[in-house]
């Protein structure tokens, strides 16, 4: 069972993630985290596959990435009890087609670039509360589909500010089992909760989301007692080179340094060269760090222990043109190294 | 958290970094001015056959023209992410405003898909072009009623 | 010397575009449409005419040269047949590069496909 500390869920006994898969596609070839990749394409239209349209395109990703997660953990489909899944597209239909071909009992996620930490949050309570044997949790993004359900026609030209983000062509999958197995163990999950600092600028996504990421961390280490040299990193998903240096300012004032934090934004392209602006972003984004580096590095033992903060900006088109600020959210996963649960 | 909205601002300016705008202007002038050199040369080309009003109107044509074969080609995106306002303030960015999303939501159907996104981004150029020329064509006709 | 004038003359207009991008929060659709209003405003206080005499397709081919075109046609078409001009005029010496627009958009869709930036 669990023990419930402020907003913080401590497992005693962890549930696992027993496997993982990344897929990407080509920009995320060219980026530094290329080797950890389980599938990559050069042709994200996916043509060979007769897909039509770029949203299916990112169905085809998320599917990819949960069929080899359960390759990886040696099972078929039928024998998983729940998928909790989630991307960016409207109504999170990526997803919903996904599940679809996969016909495993659906749950579906939205917490923008947040699910995927927010996946593997309910996922590893269910687990650990026995209620579920093994859970899918999984998130896409597409460039493409993003782009043109959110920005402009893809071959509109227009110049990039350098606070935007590059949404990332990636999804990641995990596959979450119950205490006593081998895996790499969670040891808490923590909600986050909505913070809003008036941010408007819809290119400036890191700096919409950094409170958001700040306020988790802290009521993490309030609730735990934890400090954060304890880890050997604490990542954040997507805040990019802005929001990170924002986030590194605010955690020093309130008197808790991160020393050794790293952004999936800023891990998964060479933001010099690769002409992301600011970093990647998009629910794949951290899903591709967290299962191409982080948990390899975990079951390695490279990392003993670390934070997966993955942060969501929770607005929408119709909200940004009414003029809304933008809500962000964070929501943290603890992992420890494998064996040690 | 010690933070407030006010003092949040200060900090996320100081934090992003500006555009290049001294690079941005020389992409924008050397682009721009390069399109307009363009124009102007088919339109001195139209003049040995047409006159003023129809050779203004052909060149617009033929830049149109030449700017969807560069969208459809993918090259009209590629240089605007360099050249910035010196592919959007010509008539060429204008048609790449059209060209792009009928060739972007094809996938949504010819009527629901092109026809109805087709003038998404060039639609209020052409509405309030249309207002303020009208607002401008009362104005005028109010003059020669007083003159 | 006509072409120098078109040069300098449309690139100096899009460096005034380029400066409102970085510098103002305006977005590229909000420039676009403030230039063809602009345009409007310039050609009907009769600065824009002169512009148009220098620098040829410099100041005719950006956006503000389109208002231009619809300011033009509003007033030519006032002079011709009185009030309703102001509905005629503007689109009727706007239609060839609004309708070449359509015409080449509808033949880019019928050969074209949506591609990724990589």
């Amino acid at each position: 069972m669990a023990i419930r500390r402020q907003d913080t869920l401590l497992f005693e006994k962890p549930p696992v993630i027993a496997a993982w898969a990344a897929v990407g596609g080509k920009k995320e070839s060219e980026g530094p985290l290329a080797a950890g990749f389980d599938f990559l394409t050069q042709d994200a239209a996916f043509p060979d596959e007769a897909c039509a349209n770029w949203e299916q395109a990112e169905s085809l990703l998320q599917q990819k990435a949960a069929e080899l997660c359960l390759r990886k953990a040696g099972i078929s489909r039928k024998e998983v009890d729940l998928a909790l899944a989630g991307d960016l597209q409207a109504q999170c239909t990526a997803s919903n087609y996904t599940m679809r071909a996969l016909e495993i009992p659906f749950a579906g996620v939205y917490g923008a670039c947040s699910t995927m930490a927010e996946t593997l949050c309910l996922g590893a309570a269910l687990a650990a509360g026995g209620l579920v044997h093994q859970a899918l949790a999984l998130t896409s993004s597409h460039f493409c589909a993003a782009e043109r359900q959110f920005r402009t026609p893809l071959d509109y030209g227009a110049k990039r500010t350098p606070t935007a983000q590059w949404t990332a062509t990636a999804a990641g999958a995990c596959l979450l089992r119950g205490p006593g197995q081998t895996g790499v163990p969670v040891l808490s999950v923590t909600f986050g909760r909505v913070q809003d600092y008036a941010v408007r600028d819809i290119n400036n996504m890191g700096a919409a989301m950094m409170p958001a990421a700040a306020s988790t961390l802290l009521r993490f280490f309030s609730a735990t007692g934890a400090r954060p040299e304890q880890y050997d990193a604490i990542f954040t998903g997507d805040l990019g080179e802005v929001g990170s240096a924002l986030l590194q300012e605010q955690m020093a004032r309130e008197g808790v340094p991160l020393p050794n934090h790293r952004d999936c934004g800023c891990l998964l392209y060479d933001v010099a060269s690769q002409n992301v602006q600011a970093g990647g972003s998009g629910a794949g984004c951290s899903a591709a760090v967290l299962c191409s580096h982080i948990l390899p590095a975990l079951q390695a033992g490279q990392y003993r222990r670390v934070l997966f903060v993955a942060t969501g900006a929770l607005m929408s088109q119709t909200t940004y043109l009414q003029g809304e600020s933008i809500p962000g959210i964070a929501h943290c996963v603890e992992l420890t190294k494998e064996g040690t649960g | 958290m010690k933070l407030n909205r006010k003092s949040y601002a200060h900090m996320v300016a100081r934090a992003s970094p500006p555009s290049p705008a001294v690079r941005d202007c020389l992409w924008a002038f050397f682009v721009g001015g390069g399109i307009c050199l363009l124009g102007e040369v088919l339109r001195q080309l139209f003049l040995r056959w047409y006159d003023a009003t129809l050779a203004g109107t052909l060149t617009s044509i033929a830049l149109i023209f030449l700017s969807a074969v560069c969208t459809v080609l993918g090259w009209y995106q590629k240089l605007a992410a360099k050249a910035g306002a010196g592919t959007l303030v010509p008539i060429t960015g204008f048609a790449n405003s059209v060209v792009s999303p009928a060739v972007e939501f094809k996938a949504e159907g010819w009527v629901t898909g092109v026809g109805a996104r087709i003038f998404g981004i060039a639609g209020p150029v052409i509405a309030y072009g249309t207002a303020a020329s009208a607002v401008w064509g009362l104005f005028y006709w109010l003059l020669g009623k007083v003159g | 010397m006509n072409y120098l004038w078109a040069f300098v003359i449309g690139g100096g207009i899009c460096v005034i575009g380029q400066l409102l991008i970085d510098y103002t929060s305006l977005t590229p659709a909000r420039i676009l449409t403030g230039y063809v209003v602009g345009g409007v405003i310039l050609s009907a206080v009769g600065l824009y005419k002169p512009l148009v005499d220098l620098a040829g397709a410099g100041a005719s081919v950006p956006l503000l040269g389109f208002g231009h075109l619809l300011a033009q046609g509003v007033q030519q078409a006032v002079d011709q047949c009185g009030l309703p001009g102001i509905f005629t005029g503007g689109l009727t010496a706007a239609s060839g590069g609004i309708a070449a627009s359509l015409l080449f958009a509808l033949l880019a869709a019928l050969v074209g496909k949506s591609r990724d930036q990589n």
